[in-house]
């Protein structure tokens, strides 16, 4: 798929061998080839990762209209202050980590300020567009996923080392667990995980760095199990509504080509989506007596946590299970399982994104499908019961390392600069404590 | 019958009816309000502009007691709104004439409860 060269069916037979020969070469030579640009897979990698930009603003309000209104801006600034310092890390040396050749574990420091990335493909990652659209489209997976964190500590994480976490975050989790799912020579994906758009990367990663800053940083003052009432639901639903249209970019954006296979993540990932709003609002219906709002946008939102992995390997009916079961496990994590363990993970960013992303990835192990997608494999369901064993594998390690290496680095700025927000501070809120403003006047 | 009127910090609320609730006062009514005192507001910055001297914001309490709670009362606030910086707010008693319950047209004391 990656290829691109079986789309050039339109030149001449001699001429399209001639070209499968040479990008064959400059394959195995693993170097910047004179692979051929189209432009259509150009123009939809550039539009996907606008696309995926825009999700973390919406991410931001989403966040934003749940908390209190103390402390709305506190939480919109953490979101837009990751796109910008996360945005700069990334072209900085993020990407190069991510993504340069290196070993099983890490990328190399040779992309480094973005050297060597520029308009001709890299074929190992994407051979019909510029590897800078790569790199950018990528850029924006970057910024989200350290962005989803900040449901877990909202409302009393100091500003300051909050800048400070998310670079090392990025740094030193996210940007070692992207090579190993994506970058050429990672352990998970020579393992052959399947991980469409990010499912471990982004939202299991996410999900378990939001559990254990919510277990470290500890409760907000004054929750006892029971949320305090979200101070703007509207905004809530815009920001969940800006999520799913971002998720096209995210998940179609990810087949890296304006193809069939970007069509079937498209579908599969509208479908999953409907399937959990529809279903939270349901299970809601039938446990509590009515189907809230609220409810409808968070399953909505599991939804496309769950479909992420897999929405370029599933057909659209196991889609639409994997969207009608998330809402099931998350609304059972964020409604019985967390008052009964007690950790306030504030926006249930675990809750949402561990749980749905853990279940997208065991998922694509049971309903992956060769006939979707030649260039991924068969889950359970389709005769391949190994490929279960080896999405268990990359959850585990996922697990394992996201847990060690945040609670590490929440440890070490917490020495240093002290995560936490003053007591008096987080009464007063963050928004006059952290940046002196506040969101809203009263009179005028 | 008094009617109690407090003026108080808006994030001591919790602690203020934690406190009313500990002394057996149930009925209250909240509403937020604007203004300052001796305390001459927070310091705001919009794009570089620094506003200073804003109007607080503030929680009133108005409850109405009989007699025998003028003093818990007063006692439970003071203990929930007292933080001892400037800004903690006022407490206002004033004598009540009447007070009717709307659902069964009970009048006076028994009224309150």
């Amino acid at each position: 798929m990656r290829n691109g060269i079986v789309r050039r069916s339109l030149l001449p037979g001699a001429l399209a061998l001639l070209l499968l020969a040479g990008v064959g070469v400059a394959h195995a030579e693993g170097a910047a080839a004179p692979a051929k640009i189209d432009s259509g897979d150009t123009a939809w990698v550039l539009i996907s990762a606008a696309l995926v930009m825009l999700m973390t603003p919406g991410l931001a309000f989403f966040y934003g209209g749940m908390v209190r209104r103390k402390n709305v801006l506190g939480v919109l600034m953490q979101c837009f202050a990751v796109m910008c310092v996360v945005g700069l890390q990334w072209v900085l040396f993020g990407y190069s980590l991510a993504f340069a050749p290196g070993n099983a574990f890490i990328g190399g420091l040779s992309w480094v300020g973005l050297h060597g990335v520029g308009a001709a493909p890299y074929p190992d990652y994407a051979a019909t567009i510029p590897h800078q659209a790569f790199m950018i489209f990528q850029g924006m997976f970057a910024v989200i996923t350290p962005a989803l964190i900040v449901g877990a500590f909202a409302e009393r994480m100091k500003f300051s080392s909050f800048l400070i976490f998310t670079v090392l975050w990025s740094t030193f989790i996210y940007d070692p667990m992207a090579h190993w799912v994506w970058g050429m020579g990672g352990w998970l994906r020579n393992l052959g995980a399947l991980d469409f758009a990010g499912g471990t990367v982004v939202h299991i990663n996410a999900g378990i760095a939001a559990l254990v800053t919510a277990l470290v940083i500890g409760r907000r003052k004054g929750y006892n199990g029971v949320a305090h009432p979200p101070h703007n639901l509207p905004f809530t639903v815009l920001g969940a509504a800006l999520l799913w249209f971002g998720w096209f970019g995210f998940n179609a954006g990810s087949a890296l080509a304006a193809n069939g296979v970007a069509v079937n993540a498209f579908v599969a990932t509208n479908s999953a989506a409907a399937a959990a709003g529809l279903s939270w609002a349901l299970v809601e219906w039938l446990w509590n007596g009515k189907p809230t709002m609220f409810g409808a946008v968070t399953g909505a939102v599991a939804g496309l946590v769950a479909i992420t992995p897999a929405a370029g390997y599933v057909s659209v009916v196991p889609a639409i299970v994997i969207g009608l079961l998330v809402s099931l496990f998350c609304f059972a994590a964020v409604s019985w399982i967390k008052p009964k363990l007690g950790y306030d993970d504030s926006l249930d960013a675990f809750g949402v994104h561990g749980i749905g992303g853990i279940w997208g990835a065991l998922a694509t192990g049971l309903f992956a499908s060769s006939v979707v997608n030649a260039a991924g494999a068969d889950g359970l369901f389709f005769g391949n019961a190994r490929q279960l064993l080896v999405q268990a594998a990359a959850v585990g390690a996922t697990i394992l390392y996201a847990f060690a290496g945040t609670w590490i680095l929440y440890k070490i700025v917490d020495r240093f600069f002290g995560v936490r927000v003053e007591e008096k501070e987080e009464v007063m809120g963050l928004d006059l404590t952290q940046h002196r403003e506040a969101a809203y006047t009263v009179l005028e | 019958m008094k009617l109690i009127v407090a003026i108080i910090q808006p994030h001591r609320l919790d602690a203020v009816k934690e406190a009313l609730y500990a002394a057996e006062v149930n009925l209250i009514t909240v509403s937020e309000v604007l203004g300052h005192g001796r305390q001459k507001g927070v310091t705001q910055i919009y794009r570089g502009a620094r506003e200073s001297g804003n109007l607080l914001r503030k929680i009133r309490l108005e409850i109405a007691v009989n007699e025998d709670f003028v003093q818990p009362t007063i006692d439970a606030i003071v203990t929930g709104a007292r933080t001892g910086e400037t800004g903690d707010g006022k407490i206002f008693v004033m004598d009540l004439v009447n007070c009717v319950r709307i659902r069964t047209g009970e009048s006076g004391g028994v009224a309150i409860g």
